[in-house]
């Protein structure tokens, strides 16, 4: 176990400079660092084991996709991040999550500033029962931004960053979040959450509940946002893995103890073309899953 | 396709099966339309103009004021008429009969009743709106503590106990010690029967609101309460509305605890600290009174009762209705 989450650290030295080559979405003056650290991270719900000893270093600025087969863990991985399972009874986690090497799971930690710092679009679109506006404006105003002006700014800028701008301008406060199609919804909750400036944003697969097109339209988001964004994606669809992110994790259930372990995190180009673990290629050539 | 061997005699067993359920469900319903019926054709025969205007007047005053004579007693002094037989019979010492005071239709109103009313129920949903409404959001949001579940428990009981039960305790905490009935102390009977009431729809309204609102505010960097305020209680107000208004119908129709706590009156009085009158007393009082005219006032009183919980009702339904149309 131990052998195997040195590996991991090893491999996770390696992969930075590795990082910059990729010219798709890396210029040669971007530096690359870890902006989140997890370190031989284990997290439990009561006395299940649902992760065992992750470690992994997810770049700043770049996408990371985290894949696998149901019940590997992934999304218990993800809500980790920003402690989403805070109000879980039972939970809890062993090991670092150091985000800006700060352990999250620091008693000293306010999970509240936490997420405002890590933000979180969901699998289902969830927005309020408020105006497009308000809805957009939600975080802001927990943040305690009180200026109208800078609100309205704002809410402008995020919707047209999430490219839904042009299609609710003209009923910003007459229609709810909830009146909007599925994949609007989305691009809506997408928006709300990168209204307030987060650093990283935490997507639990944001596209299985919309359509192709609408998805396309997401992953396209996700595109335009990985300069400005730490993002973290997952996803049961390996296209999709494939055609966003910079990263690729594994993860994979052990059989034996039932607990998610993670199996290869690498460059995603490498992980599509040429895995270093037979698990991931089985997993990905859709030999099992 | 041919039909099954037993095919009549399940089609047979479906309809009893059947024809019991809808009998049930009418039995069920008919005492319902008893009592709405018998209050509505015997209340709204004792309504006029003056039932909504006029206060309470003493039989005596009632025959005058009904054949336009003047009063057989001097309303004012409190020995008059006594002896002297009030059925239109003969005095034994041969002086001249006084009118019949059990003759004549209803005179007089219930506006103290309704003033008493709204003022005792609508000052006693003051006291329990907050409590309740915060006891029911710590339910709902912060579920899990061993506290909740013990105030859950202690709120159902209270919810399923008998109402003269909150008219003893303010009796014994609040009359003996002021030594006065007082309309804040029904107010405060009627709060303890409205703080379940509310505590539980609120909860129960909250819970249904999906728990993917809850962890958006959360994602989103919210502590409970602002998400709480912001995001749960809009989602889940026309329910809560409608609990209230609940407690409040509730409250409006008691009588057991206000006999021990606000007593009663027969003048409009808006004194907190003094007894006042309230509709449900009145129907209660003037059923057992001796005087036809009052026995339909009593009616009338029902029928003005069931109404105001009708009316709010539909109020409501209707604003909330509008404030959920708008969501969509």
């Amino acid at each position: 176990m131990t052998m195997r989450s040195a590996m991991t650290l090893s491999r996770s030295i390696g992969f930075a400079d590795l990082v910059g080559t990729r010219t798709r979405t890396r210029s040669a003056t971007d530096s690359v660092n870890a902006k989140i650290e997890v370190r031989n991270f284990s997290f439990f719900y009561g006395n299940f084991k649902a992760i065992n000893t992750v470690s992994m270093d997810i770049p700043a600025n770049h996408v990371t996709a985290i894949i696998g087969p149901s019940g590997c863990g992934k999304s218990t991985l993800l809500r980790a991040i920003n402690r989403m399972h805070d109000a879980t009874i039972g939970a809890h986690a062993e090991g670092e999550m150091r985000f800006d090497g700060v352990n999250v799971y620091d008693p000293a930690v306010d999970s509240v500033l936490l997420r405002r710092r890590v933000g979180m679009v969901f699998q289902r679109p969830n927005p309020f029962q408020l105006t497009i506006f308000d809805n957009v404006a939600y975080g802001l105003r927990v943040n305690g931004m009180r200026d109208k002006k800078l609100i309205a700014q704002k809410v402008e800028e995020s919707l047209k960053r999430a490219a839904l701008w042009d299609e609710v301008k003209d009923r910003l406060f007459k229609s709810l979040g909830t009146a909007l199609s599925g994949g609007q919804q989305q691009r809506l909750c997408i928006a709300r959450a990168i209204a307030s400036d987060p650093e990283v944003i935490l997507m639990d697969e944001p596209c299985s509940a919309l359509d192709p097109i609408a998805s396309l339209k997401i992953e396209d988001l996700i595109d335009d946002l990985r300069d400005q964004f730490t993002i973290v994606i997952v996803t049961h669809n390996m296209q999709q893995a494939a055609r966003v992110s910079d990263m690729t994790a594994f993860m994979l259930m052990n059989r034996a103890t039932r607990a998610g372990e993670l199996i290869e995190f690498d460059q995603t180009d490498k992980m599509f073309t040429a895995p270093s673990d037979q698990r991931t290629e089985d997993y990905i050539s859709g030999q099992f899953g | 396709m041919n039909t099954p061997k037993n095919y009549r005699w399940r089609k047979f067993v479906d309809q009893v099966m059947r024809g019991s359920t809808v009998f049930a469900t009418g039995c069920a319903v008919i005492p319902l339309i008893a009592i709405i019926g018998y209050v509505l054709t015997l209340g709204a025969s004792a309504l006029s103009v003056q039932f909504f205007t006029d206060v309470y007047q003493p039989p005596n005053m009632a025959q005058a004021a009904a054949d336009g004579s003047t009063p057989a007693f001097d309303p004012n002094d409190p020995f008059a008429g006594i002896g002297v037989p009030t059925d239109g019979t003969a005095p034994a010492d041969g002086t001249a009969p006084v009118a019949d005071v059990y003759a004549g239709g209803p005179v007089g109103g219930v506006l103290h009743g309704i003033i008493g009313t709204l003022i005792i129920t609508g000052m006693g949903l003051l006291f329990a709106l907050p409590i309740g409404i915060f006891a029911g959001i710590y339910l709902s949001e912060y579920r899990n503590e061993r506290y909740a579940t013990i105030v859950r428990f202690c709120c159902d009981v209270l919810s399923g106990s008998p109402s003269i039960v909150a008219g003893v305790v303010i009796y014994i905490l609040v009359v003996i010690r002021s030594h006065e009935f007082s309309a804040i102390a029904g107010s405060l009977a009627l709060m303890i029967l409205m703080i379940p009431i509310v505590t539980r729809t609120t909860e129960e309204m909250l819970k249904l609101v999906p728990e993917s609102m809850r962890e958006a505010a959360r994602g989103l960097g919210a502590p409970t309460w602002y998400s709480t305020f912001t995001v749960i209680i809009p989602a889940a107000l026309p329910g809560i509305v409608t609990g209230v208004m609940l407690a409040f119908a509730r409250g409006a129709g008691e009588t057991a605890p206000l006999i021990l706590t606000v007593l009663g009156s027969n003048v409009i009085s808006t004194n907190l600290f003094a007894p006042m009158a309230s509709l449900p007393l009145l129907a209660y009082r003037y059923t057992e009174s001796p005087y036809p005219g009052e026995n339909t006032l009593a009616w009338g009183a029902a029928f003005v009762l069931m109404m105001l919980v009708l009316v709010m009702n539909i109020l409501v339904r209707v604003a909330t209705r509008r404030r959920a149309g708008a969501s969509r």
